[in-house]
């Protein structure tokens, strides 16, 4: 199903709606007007519009209506080990469109060694089945191979594709060298695709686990003991190290601590193109929760990296979304049952990973960062929304409300105050991570494809309504900058005469130079030997009685130097 | 004479100041404090280090073999050597005069006397600055060590005086950081130990510590003793040895072992550069980490990213770049400053400390400095090139001279660069200045004369490391001259556990001192220069500062401009593992971590189809990057699902209606999940 197959929903192109008296507010500024969507978009916006008849009205009495959340990072229906997250496509669907979501991005986990496009189809088709509002996905990358190469092309030019994320953890499994990550990204860089990746050191990982399994600890705190976030903002700081040398967009997702939240800043700051996406877990809660007696509800906060220990860290997270130098807010959303994460009961890493929050995203966010003084509304628009539809290259068909956009809309109430609990949430989970926080902020209406899907606190979503939506290459967001560099960044060499002095003799048995050829699979295949050396210790030793001082050449260098050294003596 | 000493070495038969632990050495000498020319004060000031030599009691034989053939020419006393240090030992300093009788026949040929290892010497009206403090003071020296410093010294008669007119008098200069020996290609450095142990005296550095640069699949142990073998015939200086480690197994734990436990060596540096030849990976290094850390060594640590640098080298290649501006090109500073963020990074999980061997950019340094600031133990070493040069020259239209500017990691290209690491030096964030001092020809460096790739790499710097300090940083009003011995020498000998023996000017220290004069200038140049290559990337330089006299173990070696150095004299110093500069804080963090105790977790647990036994990441996997085998260590998120097959809960209802109350506190298990 693409996005031209809408016209043939005939329940979508009845729908009439104005929306009266509301204050629009997009990323750049707010205003009040109304708003008329027919067909599933956005027709009209202005002051006493002409309207056809037989239009439902909805009175927005003043309050604010922002576009739809885009919950840039979520992991519906995933399989993990013959089991599959509580969450399917239509209930985390459901709860994304109560919580003012009227967009997901999934990811396609391919395993690794399995085909990019057929686990692409298959998200497809449980999507395209399921889903209660409008999705799109990231394939993540979980080998490296010249067929790898070729599928991510079709992903690409022909699948609407641009987002692809790779792996520094899960040593053996999905973890990546750095020639690999190297070779990824000056793909992706050269396709228009946005390299995402999952920032945590995995060797360092897979001995501290062996550490903590050592002493003892078993336990769900050994999952953030054995991942600092030092580990996280190390990986960090490779990242964009490697994205920095080949020129190409980086997106850090799921920023959970402090450290690697200020890596990112550093970055930005120095004019690196980097964008960071801190989650719901990491802006609501905390990681002490992993120390609690109770082990349902420690495993219940598993997800990696882990929620940092520090209780600052939340508050520091919003600080940095506010200032702009974290870019986007996803969830993360990939619920496990407490069944399923007792899989772990006697070893922390058999814990399955991830956490809910794909329902809580916007009213944490409104609670913790616009309630409390450090966002603006616009800039709450901009996180929630715009920028997820800007990286994606979606904006403005989403993220935006103006005329032709897409009717995805939320009337936002900014003073109901609601107590999030797993009693009365939509995930199927039994544990919510933020079980018992009072958030202030929530949406009144919820339109999604023009059609209204919560009004007065009931939700009408409809399975299968979703459409996938395509999102192309080169997103002026994230690759003006980079387009604008590669034109600069043209090295060339210096022109020299021909050194035509004297050149030692060495032995021979070095490698050969570095040919381009050569497969980066780190094979014991000597691509580059400097420094190989044919001196053995069984040799005769250099006589001592060398002259100390060879032929006494000099070579004076007059100022600005001497184009060539013929003369050396 | 080695007959004698090799019975010092056994055990029972050490006289009872010597028998204790050498821990017990410098704690008795600082308690005497500076100006302890009292009695007494020589009872436990004369150690004789050399007899503390660990792993010399071997077959190996010891320097003193070549120090005895100079000895042996000269034979006016019926003493050798030892026995007239023996006789002082044992003698109070004021009825010393019986001994002094020797002396004073030596004292006629006192300036022509090559060896002077007995000669009694006289700094007078100096300023002796150490790191701590400045204060005037004669310094008194016997037997290649200091007896007594202060005012009025009472001295025997005969004594070479030297006058030292207000200057400056500081410990000799340690540079941690050289390669004489460093095949490349099989080929060695024009500077060997000889060259360059002459090259390091002349300005004012009176002790090197040299990489042993093993290949992988060399023998760490026979390589180490080729490097001392050689270095003893031909160094002019003490000298001290880092291990490199070029590959992790087995063998290399037990020589590493062996060579920390028998041969005295306490710093081991390892690569995360040479993707293919040395290069780690970052188990490896963890491994590494975790295992000098429990051997007490300081990691050494080349911080460069090596798979990225392969990977640009031949981007650059690849563009037609082949001069030595590829050079900088294919390792730009991010890839440092990424490396020694990952070293810092492990270091702090393993709990050990790190060295950071030649810091050449601003943001390296950048790194290193703010994670000082969160308390990583990490010490960073510039060299003289990153304080002096900058990476402009890459792109002369000369050849030779662009070549001779590369090493790695390479000179930054930002001009700011000496300066900003200058500052940092100044206030301490970096420690110590080495010079990464390896000196190749021109025609050694035109092997990479088509590919930049196969240019040797180093730069010289170990005889213009100490001025360069000087005249950028202390003649700037960076930094006050305490700093200055601080960096140039004292904290390289704390960081290495040769303090107080070397690095103070205080009772009971090896004489390695410098007479320093600050008003001196002295241009640099390739042709007044001791190293034998051709060219010198400081060529033109003017520095303030330089060194009027040197003297290394107790003998004059250098004076106004005459370099006297006898090759052979340098003494292997063993190092002690556990160096308190480095290792204090590492005890105090060694806490365990517990796990929370919590009752049994007997609610339902979902059935895992087709479990592969997962195994725990076994210490004992060999960690080479190869992925070819693909035994997965930790199966996180693998899965049988399979595209074919109907999902197990296709049809499932959305929610079993398992919902957990969580109580306020937590409850203490969850034995009543429905």
């Amino acid at each position: 199903m693409s996005y031209q197959g809408k016209k043939n929903i005939p329940k979508i192109t009845s729908d009439r709606l104005l929306i009266k008296g509301g204050r629009i507010v997009n990323d750049d500024q707010s205003f009040h007007a109304d708003i008329y969507m027919e067909d599933g978009l956005i027709k009209q916006i202005g002051d006493n519009l002409i309207v056809p008849g037989g239009v439902k009205v909805i009175e927005a009495q003043g309050k604010m209506v922002i576009p739809g959340g885009i919950d840039i990072h979520t992991h519906f229906q995933m399989p993990y080990r013959g089991t599959t997250t509580v969450d399917d496509f239509a209930q985390g669907s459901k709860a994304a469109l109560a919580g003012g979501t009227t967009m997901v991005v999934d990811h396609v986990i391919p395993d690794p060694g399995n085909s990019l496009l057929e686990a692409y189809d298959q998200w497809r088709q449980w999507a395209d089945e399921k889903a209660c509002c409008d999705y799109s996905l990231h394939v993540d990358i979980t080998h490296w191979s010249d067929s790898v190469q070729q599928e991510l092309e079709c992903l690409i030019k022909e699948k609407g594709v641009n987002s692809f994320q790779v792996y520094m953890a899960y040593k053996d499994y999905y973890q990546m060298t750095n020639s690999e990550l190297y070779e990824v990204f000056t793909f992706l860089a050269e396709r228009g695709g946005i390299a995402q990746v999952h920032a945590e050191n995995g060797e360092i990982i897979a001995e501290e686990q062996a550490r903590m399994l050592q002493m003892g600890i078993t336990g769900p705190e050994g999952h953030v003991l054995s991942r600092p976030e030092e580990l996280e903002a190390e990986a960090v700081f490779r990242a964009i190290t490697i994205a920095s040398q080949t020129n190409c967009p980086l997106y850090v997702t799921r920023v959970m601590s402090k450290s690697a939240a200020d890596i990112i800043s550093q970055a930005r700051k120095k004019g690196n193109v980097v964008f960071g996406e801190p989650i719901t877990a990491s802006l609501g809660t905390d990681g002490t929760h992993y120390w609690s007696k109770n082990w349902a509800k420690a495993a219940s906060f598993v997800t990696s990296p882990p929620l940092s220990p520090d209780p600052t860290t939340p508050d520091y997270l919003n600080t940095l979304l506010s200032s702009g130098d974290l870019s986007v807010t996803g969830s993360a959303h990939c619920t496990f049952s407490v069944a399923q994460k007792a899989i772990g009961k006697d070893d922390f890493t058999q814990i399955p990973e991830g956490v809910n929050g794909v329902e809580e995203r916007m009213a944490l966010i409104w609670d913790k960062a616009v309630t409390s003084g450090k966002m603006d509304e616009n800039m709450f628009v901009a996180v929630t929304s715009t920028n997820a539809a800007k990286i994606l290259n979606l904006y403005p068909r989403k993220g935006r409300i103006a005329v032709g956009s897409d009717a995805d809309l939320v009337i936002w109430d900014t003073d109901s105050i609601r107590t999030i609990t797993a009693k009365t949430h939509n995930s199927a989970a039994e544990y919510n991570i933020f079980e018992g926080m009072e958030l202030r902020g929530a949406p009144l209406v919820v339109i999604c494809q023009g059609k209204i899907v919560l009004e007065d606190g009931n939700l009408h979503a409809t399975s299968g309504v979703g459409r996938f939506i395509p999102c192309s290459a080169f997103p002026d967001f994230a690759y003006k900058r980079v387009k604008a560099r590669k034109q600069l960044a043209v090295l060339k060499a210096v022109p020299r005469g021909m050194y035509d002095g004297p050149v030692s003799e060495y032995s021979m048995s070095r490698g050969g130079t570095p040919s381009a050829s050569a497969r980066t699979s780190p094979t014991k295949q000597p691509v580059r030997n400097l420094h190989q050396s044919g001196f053995s210790l069984a040799g005769p030793p250099a006589p001592d009685d060398i002259p100390i001082r060879p032929a006494g050449r000099r070579i004076v260098v007059p100022p600005g130097g001497r184009s060539n050294i013929t003369s050396l003596s | 004479m080695s007959d004698c000493r090799r019975e010092w070495n056994r055990e029972d038969e050490l006289p009872v100041y010597l028998a204790g632990p050498i821990s017990t050495g410098p704690n008795q000498r600082k308690s005497f404090g500076m100006f302890s020319s009292v009695e007494g004060a020589f009872e436990s000031k004369t150690i004789d280090f050399d007899n503390y030599a660990v792993g010399r009691q071997g077959s190996r034989t010891p320097r003193s073999g070549s120090r005895e053939r100079l000895f042996d020419t000269r034979k006016p006393v019926g003493q050798t050597p030892t026995e007239a240090r023996e006789e002082t030992l044992t003698d109070s300093p004021r009825d010393g005069d019986d001994a002094n009788t020797g002396v004073e026949v030596r004292t006629s040929s006192r300036d022509e006397s090559p060896d002077g290892k007995n000669e009694k010497l006289l700094i007078k009206g100096g300023r002796v600055v150490n790191e701590d403090q400045s204060l005037y003071a004669d310094v008194y020296i016997e037997d290649g060590i200091i007896k007594q410093v202060g005012e009025n010294l009472v001295v025997p008669g005969g004594v070479k005086v030297i006058e030292a007119d207000g200057r400056m008098v500081i410990p000799g200069g340690i540079d941690v950081n050289t390669c004489l020996m460093k095949p490349f290609l099989g080929i060695k450095p024009v500077d060997d130990f000889l060259q360059g142990t002459k090259a390091a005296l002349a300005g004012g550095t009176t002790m090197i510590i040299d990489h042993v640069t093993p290949q992988p699949g060399d023998s760490l142990m026979e390589v180490f003793e080729h490097w001392q073998e050689a270095a003893d015939k031909k160094a002019c200086c003490d000298y001290s040895l880092h291990v490199d480690i070029p590959e992790w197994n087995e063998t290399v734990k037990h020589e590493l072992e062996l060579l920390v436990e028998e041969k005295g060596i306490n710093s081991f540096q390892v690569y995360m550069a040479y993707k293919d030849l040395y290069q780690m990976s970052d188990s490896q290094l963890y491994k590494a980490f975790s295992f000098l850390k429990h051997l007490g060594a300081v990691v050494l640590v080349h911080a460069e990213n090596g798979d990225l640098i392969a990977q640009e080298q031949r981007k650059i290649l690849g563009m037609g770049i082949t001069g030595p501006e590829g050079h900088p090109l294919s390792r730009p500073e991010e890839l440092e400053a990424e490396a020694a963020f990952r070293a810092i990074t492990l270091s702090n999980r393993v709990n050990c400390p790190v060295y950071i061997t030649k810091v050449m950019s601003k943001s390296a340094a950048d790194t290193i400095t703010q994670a000082r600031r969160k308390g990583s133990l990490v010490f960073g070493e510039p060299i003289s090139a990153s304080l002096a040069a900058d990476g402009s020259q890459y792109w002369s239209k000369n050849w030779a001279k662009a070549a001779a500017y590369v090493t790695s990691p390479p000179l930054s290209p930002d001009p700011t660069t000496p300066d900003h690491l200058h500052t940092l030096l100044a206030c301490g964030d970096l420690q110590v200045v080495g010079s990464a001092h390896c000196a190749y020809s021109t025609s050694q460096k035109a092997i990479g004369k088509d590919d930049f790739t196969l240019i040797p790499e180093g730069t010289n710097g170990v005889e213009e490391r100490m001025s360069i300090v000087w005249d950028k940083s202390v003649a700037m009003g960076k930094m006050d001259e305490n700093q200055f011995v601080a960096v140039t020498s004292t904290n390289a000998a704390k960081i290495f556990n040769l303090y107080p023996r070397k690095g103070r000017i205080a009772v009971g220290s090896d004489a390695d001192i410098v007479i320093w004069d600050p008003d001196s200038v002295k241009t640099i140049s390739a042709r007044l220069q001791q190293s034998a290559s051709e060219y010198n990337i400081f060529e033109g330089l003017e520095c303030c500062g330089g060194p009027a006299l040197v003297l290394s173990q107790g003998r004059v070696v250098y004076e106004d401009g005459n370099l006297q150095a006898h090759p052979g004299t340098g003494r292997f110093i063993p190092r002690k593992p556990f160096p308190d500069f480095a290792y204090q804080r590492v005890k105090f963090r060694n806490q365990g971590k517990q796990g929370v105790t919590r009752g049994m977790y007997d609610g339902p647990v979902h059935d895992v189809a087709c479990t592969p036994k997962y195994i725990t990441p076994s210490p004992s996997a060999r960690t080479s990057p190869t992925s070819n085998q693909p035994p997965p260590i930790r199966n996180l998120h693998q899965s049988n699902f399979s595209l074919s097959g109907a999902q197990a809960d296709d049809n499932v209802p959305r929610r079993s209606g398992h919902r957990i109350v969580a109580p306020p506190g937590g409850r203490s298990n969850i034995t009543s999940l429905g």
